[in-house]
């Protein structure tokens, strides 16, 4: 009988854990949308922002930069991230590819602000500049580990058979890895750079002393540049109520789009890789 | 004749030494690019060393100890951070490792496979929120709660790591909002490492007439331990990271906090906050510094978190 109590007890006291749990995530989404929700608009979404004092503005510089950074990011670090995973695939458990493994793994855990400081030291300080490059070799350095691990992962997947065979045929060694199993591999490999994509476009930290910030439009790669998380943050512990107000509707758009980059991200895997691998 | 011919193309085919041009290269690049990523962390080490030089020069050890920091004065010191970031991750985990633990138990142990599969998915979109967005949540939901609710109840409990006015924002403030967010790197993780544990173990104490609890607690949980550990040194290397959310609730004040209501910052708070007003070279070696303890720190909890929950999964 106490047995039996005993095994209730626990069993509620989990069940319990995982209500808790889920509270903070209501909590927030509830607020995101009914803070958020209002203060979206044409105007929101697309214009500057105002100075204090004068209601309304908008995040659309924010936006634009953070596209600008990432796009740049995407280009430093895609080919390194997937090139890494690439080699880790290839290389398997030579003591090299341990040790590449290992780092990106420690990478991944290296907090961001770390990573932002580091640039800091590497460009803005020598180039007396706060620029978007500098933001996107910060966010480049974020992005690395997903995509090399991602890419690995994706690349395991695919059946030897179907490199022997290539092989046999007699196609060489690059063109087996990169026209038949990176091919089969690219939907899971589309998924790994959607999931970078979704850390790196929330990052704050990184960009705080790389990109800065602006208060206009800039597509220039060094100037300092605006983007979507920094003025979230910029906005949040402003003490005006209006940039309060505009901060969750920043949010709300940010979550917006880390949500479609991981729904794109599942939906990637899903429909490739699924397929091949039911074959 | 075939004797002479067979060995060769064996050993040939032996050492894989690619043959073409083409073939060698494409290794070479592959390599380049893995190495790469070791490259990346070597160059964000030595950055941060150069950066951190003057600091390191002239306060030594005494960098550690020094409770000081005024930037107007030329002081630096590191313990208040140090101490700050241990007190809001202790929090963070005491608060996070029951709820992550059992809710990890329930969702692998417990839940049929299609709750499991509905309640998991929240619990990763916890993981996918940015921090930005926590700061936000916490500084206007979280903080003003405390401040009406939870902080003056504590502080009539009357004890000495409850005392101060309750403001709302500051360590313990902090504290919670890391709590939830290391939650889903716990669960997940935990999730892992116990469906990775044989079922014989479970289903052998079924056989001798265990509850669900009894073999859970004898059959699952002293296999699974080591990598619950490795989980929880996973999240404690995150929760000592975290910047953003952080440097939005906890008030940043450089001072060693008396209380959980106090104000404070952390390593990576006062970074955030300080370096883009840091003008003095000495202040930007010493927010530098800061940086290299507290990539040290998440350098060495990683690892080993790594290592303990790798071997637990093998």
């Amino acid at each position: 009988m106490r047995r039996r109590l005993a095994d209730r007890t626990f069993t509620l006291a989990c069940g319990l854990a995982v209500a808790v749990a889920l509270v903070p995530l209501a909590s927030l989404l509830w607020l995101l949308l009914a803070r958020g929700l209002p203060v979206l608009g044409w105007g929101f979404l697309t214009g500057l922002p105002k100075p204090v004092g004068e209601a309304g503005g908008g995040i659309g510089n924010g936006l634009l930069g953070s596209a600008l950074i990432l796009a740049l990011a995407s280009a430093l670090g895609l080919p390194v991230g997937i090139g890494a995973g690439l080699y880790l695939a290839e290389a398997g458990e030579r003591p090299l590819a341990k040790a590449v493994r290992f780092v990106a793994e420690v990478l991944g855990g290296v907090p961001s602000i770390v990573l932002g400081l580091a640039v800091y030291a590497l460009l803005v300080r020598p180039m007396h500049r706060f620029s978007a490059l500098a933001g996107a070799v910060a966010l480049a350095l974020v992005m690395l580990p997903t995509l090399a691990r991602a890419t690995e992962e994706a690349l395991r997947l695919v059946p030897r058979d179907l490199r022997e065979a290539s092989l046999a045929l007699g196609a060489s060694e690059w063109r087996s890895g990169l026209l038949v199993v990176a091919r089969t591999a690219a939907g899971g490999i589309a998924t790994g750079v959607c999931l970078a994509l979704a850390r790196a476009a929330g990052e704050t930290a990184p960009l705080l002393f790389t990109a800065l910030g602006n208060q206009f439009w800039n597509l220039r790669p060094d100037q300092p540049t605006a983007s979507l998380p920094v003025q979230i943050f910029t906005y949040a512990i402003s003490p005006y109520p209006d940039w309060q107000r505009q901060a969750w509707g920043a949010a709300l758009v940010l979550l917006l789009l880390v949500g479609l980059l991981n729904l794109i991200a599942r939906f990637a895997t899903r429909s490739r890789l699924g397929a091949g691998a039911a074959r | 004749m075939t004797e002479a011919v067979l060995p060769v193309a064996a050993t040939r085919h032996r050492s894989l030494a690619p043959r073409r041009t083409g073939d060698r290269l494409w290794r070479l690049l592959l390599a380049l690019l893995g190495l790469g990523v070791v490259l990346a962390l070597f160059f964000v080490a030595r950055e941060l060393w150069e950066l951190s030089r003057p600091s390191l020069r002239r306060f030594g050890l005494s960098f550690l100890s020094s409770t000081d920091w005024d930037p107007t004065s030329d002081a630096f010191g590191a313990l208040p951070f140090a101490v700050g970031t241990l007190w809001t991750t202790a929090i963070a985990l005491l608060l996070a490792a029951p709820v992550g633990l059992g809710g990890a138990i329930f969702l692998a142990e417990m839940a049929p496979p299609r709750l499991r599969a509905v309640l998991r998915f929240p619990i990763e979109l916890l993981a996918a929120i940015p921090s930005v967005v926590y700061g936000l949540w916490g500084l206007f939901v979280v903080a003003p709660l405390l401040r009406a609710g939870l902080e003056p109840r504590l502080g009539a409990l009357g004890l000495s790591i409850f005392e101060g006015p309750p403001v709302g924002v500051g360590i313990l403030c902090a504290g919670l909002v890391l709590a939830v967010m290391v939650l889903p790197t716990l669960v997940s993780l935990s999730i892992d490492v116990l469906v990775a544990v044989p079922r014989s173990q479970r289903e052998g104490l079924y056989a001798l007439g265990a509850t669900r609890w009894e073999a859970i607690r004898l059959g699952v949980l002293p296999t699974a331990r080591p990598g619950l550990f490795g989980a929880g040194m996973l999240a404690l290397g995150r929760a000592l990271g975290e910047t953003m959310a952080v440097t939005m609730v906890i008030g940043n004040s450089p001072e060693l906090p008396r209380s959980l209501f106090a104000t404070g910052a952390t390593l990576s708070s006062v970074i955030a906050n300080e370096l883009t007003e840091a003008v003095s070279p000495l202040h930007q070696a010493a927010l530098a510094e800061l940086g290299l303890v507290l990539l040290g720190g998440t350098l060495a909890v990683s690892a080993v978190g790594r290592l303990l929950v790798r071997r637990t999964l093998a």
